[in-house]
């Protein structure tokens, strides 16, 4: 038993050919291949690969990502005058960048200032909400209920608040982030200082909370089921109705260190609202940026949240006030 | 076990790739406390560049201090326009001077004509000649910034006819946010690649406000957009950059705005802000007719000065040497001189 104590499967067990699943109903697009076995895929999870469904919203939505995805990246290259040596060497710090304030939010500014950094973010927006419905329809299709939708669309609010929905209240396109690898970064950044220090939006903290808090939950819970694998309890959803020793020990385990378990459904549903809450939390805290609140530092100062210190350097006043004005 | 082999394989190709890729400061760091303890406002000290600093042991030999007595060069030479009023004595030490910290492997023609010494007809001259006047300025009338370190040509020129650290505008910042490209000036940030020709080339109604963040907890009418804040946050990342400092020896980083929580060398850098701007506003913009072609940036641009042209990584630039102190022709406009007011007003475009 102990060579199953590891983060690698050690034992593969495969049929005689991949399963097929069962028969889909009339009308619909047929799945993709006939599935095949990968050894090393195998060793961290399910040896069998495909077959996969994509439906038509499943290759609706690819189309429209890979529309966005070419979009952006031609707009990169461009902007290195189609040098394929720079596009590679600067990959990193090119970007789609949204239109300039001055086009508030005109539906499509002309194309290179901003007008397809628009086309490319509606293609995504759709390719994004099609997959959101095929997650949704697949959860359906399999009898189960719509969990991983809900959460997938917790993450879409999130994504929706930054590019689209504040933009929209803040009249501008300006305010959204750029496609692209540190420019979408250092705009987090900007950002934050734009505004007096996002740690301060009680938000903010809540959605550091909520994702800390996953990673912690993550943690146990991923300990516990590897602690009493040797008691079986990976099977642990029969364990909801039937506990057996492997989640009496684990529950046992918790009690006795902190004085609380979880119960083996519980802890699913711990889990799914920390990571649930992190991106609805963060949404409302990044709609809330400069169109109810300006700074969030003094803010903070005015309701008493952050500290006050001794000032060590004597009074240092604003050189500009002395200045004619 | 192989597991293992493979996992401490990956950990080592990133580990390499992370070390050679990006640029560390090797121990011993001190880090030295600057504002109240947990507030984590310190200076961090590269020592190795600190206590080593190849610009001091560079210095040019100091020359033998000159009799302000005798003839006025004035009445020596001709076509003397600022240097008329200083002894025969202190006008050729201060040539020798200029020569050493501006030309020293070109020499006195790098400026002269050969045989024909008061020609202004290379334009070297009647640049190194406004130079002067730029080096009275600063050192009579950006005391805020230049304290009595003060200035000479060597702060900038280091022994370079073109300092090292001049800039021009930057042709790929024409592309439509100005930003999303590799630029040293900025620390190889995706931030806008030219905050000089913005914050430090204009002022008035051209100038954009290097502040952003809005003074009032609730939006009362702060329309600085986040590009807009992009830029000031590339400026400070030049700063950054040409002082060789983090963000916190000037700010409290929990509240960049608050002067009330801020380090007094803000204030400093607050004027060197409005200083570097109005040199380049009256001393070498005007220029632009004096300089050939080859000089001019590629939009036929003056060079320009920026933090890096007198700090050169350094947070004083030389690490605080004074040069200037034996110098007194440098340090003022001789009195009744029309110059001397020529930057009494900072500009209103304030950061």
């Amino acid at each position: 038993m102990a060579t199953y104590q590891n983060i690698f499967t050690q034992v593969q067990v495969r049929g005689a050919g991949p399963e097929e699943g069962v028969a889909l109903p009339v009308g619909s697009l047929p799945r993709i291949g006939p599935g095949f076995f990968d050894y090393w895929l195998g060793k961290i999870g399910n040896a069998q690969i495909g077959p996969i469904y994509l439906g038509w919203t499943g290759v609706a939505s690819l189309l429209f990502g890979i529309l966005a995805f070419e979009i952006i990246g031609l707009n990169m290259w461009a902007s290195v005058n189609w040098d394929p040596i720079q596009f590679v060497r600067q990959l990193p710090w090119l970007a789609l960048e949204p239109p300039a304030p001055k086009y508030g939010t005109q539906i499509l500014p002309p194309l290179q200032e901003g007008g397809w950094w628009l086309i490319a973010g509606f293609f995504l927006t759709t390719s994004i909400l099609l997959w959101w419905v095929r997650t949704y329809r697949r959860a359906r299709a399999l009898g189960l209920g719509t969990h991983v939708a809900w959460a997938f669309a917790a993450a879409i609010w999130l994504y929706l608040v930054l590019g689209f929905i504040r933009p929209l209240l803040m009249g501008s396109w300006a305010e959204a982030v750029p496609f692209g690898i540190f420019p979408h970064l250092d705009w987090t950044a900007a950002f934050s200082i734009r505004y007096g220090n996002l740690f301060y939006n009680p938000f903010h903290m809540l959605s550091i909370a909520f994702l800390y808090g996953s990673a912690v939950l993550f943690a146990m819970h991923g300990a516990t089921v590897l602690a009493t694998t040797r008691y079986g309890s990976e099977r642990e959803i029969e364990q909801v109705l039937d506990r057996g020793t492997a989640f009496e020990r684990g529950a046992l385990f918790w009690r006795w260190t902190m004085g609380f378990n979880a119960t083996a459904e519980s802890i699913h549903r711990w889990a799914w609202w920390f990571a649930v809450l992190c991106p609805l939390a963060g949404g409302i805290g990044i709609l809330l940026t400069g169109t109810v609140v300006d700074n969030w530092y003094l803010w903070a100062v005015k309701h008493h949240v952050a500290p006050m210190y001794p000032n060590v350097f004597g009074t240092i006043a604003d050189p500009a006030l002395g200045v004619g004005q | 076990m192989k597991a293992w082999y493979s996992v401490a394989v990956i950990v080592g190709v990133v580990l390499a790739f992370g070390f050679s890729s990006i640029e560390w400061s090797r121990p011993p760091v001190q880090s030295v406390q600057e504002g109240y303890r947990g507030l984590g406002m310190v200076e961090t000290r590269d020592l190795r560049q600190y206590l080593a600093n190849p610009a001091i042991d560079k210095l040019p030999p100091p020359i033998p201090e000159a009799s302000a007595d005798g003839p006025r060069a004035g009445e020596l030479y001709q076509n003397l326009k600022v240097l008329n009023d200083v002894s025969n004595a202190e006008f050729l030490r201060l040539m020798t001077a200029i020569t050493a910290w501006v030309s020293p492997q070109e020499g006195c023609n790098y400026c002269h004509v050969p045989g024909n010494l008061a020609s202004d007809d290379k334009y070297t001259k009647v640049v190194a000649r406004r130079m002067i006047e730029m080096n009275r300025d600063i050192n009579q009338n950006w005391k805020d910034h230049v304290a009595m370190t003060g200035v000479t040509c060597y702060t900038c020129h280091r022994g370079n006819p073109v300092p090292a650290n001049v800039w021009f505008s930057n042709p790929q910042a024409d592309t439509v946010a100005g930003q999303n490209h590799p630029s040293a000036v900025t620390g190889f940030t995706s931030l806008p690649m030219d905050p000089y020709s913005t914050f430090l080339a204009t002022s008035g109604k051209d100038a954009k406000s290097i502040r952003v963040i809005s003074k009032t907890a609730l939006p009362e009418g702060n329309r600085a957009s986040i590009k807009q804040t992009e830029y000031t946050y590339g400026l400070m990342m030049s700063i950054s950059e040409a002082l060789g400092v983090n963000c916190t020896y000037c700010h409290n980083s929990r509240s960049f705005f608050s002067w009330d929580q801020s380090s007094p060398r803000r204030t400093v850098a607050y004027h060197g802000i409005q200083m570097v701007r109005d040199v380049n506003m009256t001393y070498l913009q005007p220029l632009k007719s004096v300089f050939p072609a080859n000089r001019l940036g590629p939009h036929g641009q003056v060079p320009q000065l920026a933090c890096a042209t007198c700090h050169q990584g350094a947070p004083k630039p030389l690490m605080g040497v004074s040069l200037v102190k034996t110098f007194p022709e440098l340090q003022q406009f001789p009195a009744g001189n029309a110059e001397e007011d020529a930057s009494e007003t900072p500009d209103e475009a304030s950061p």
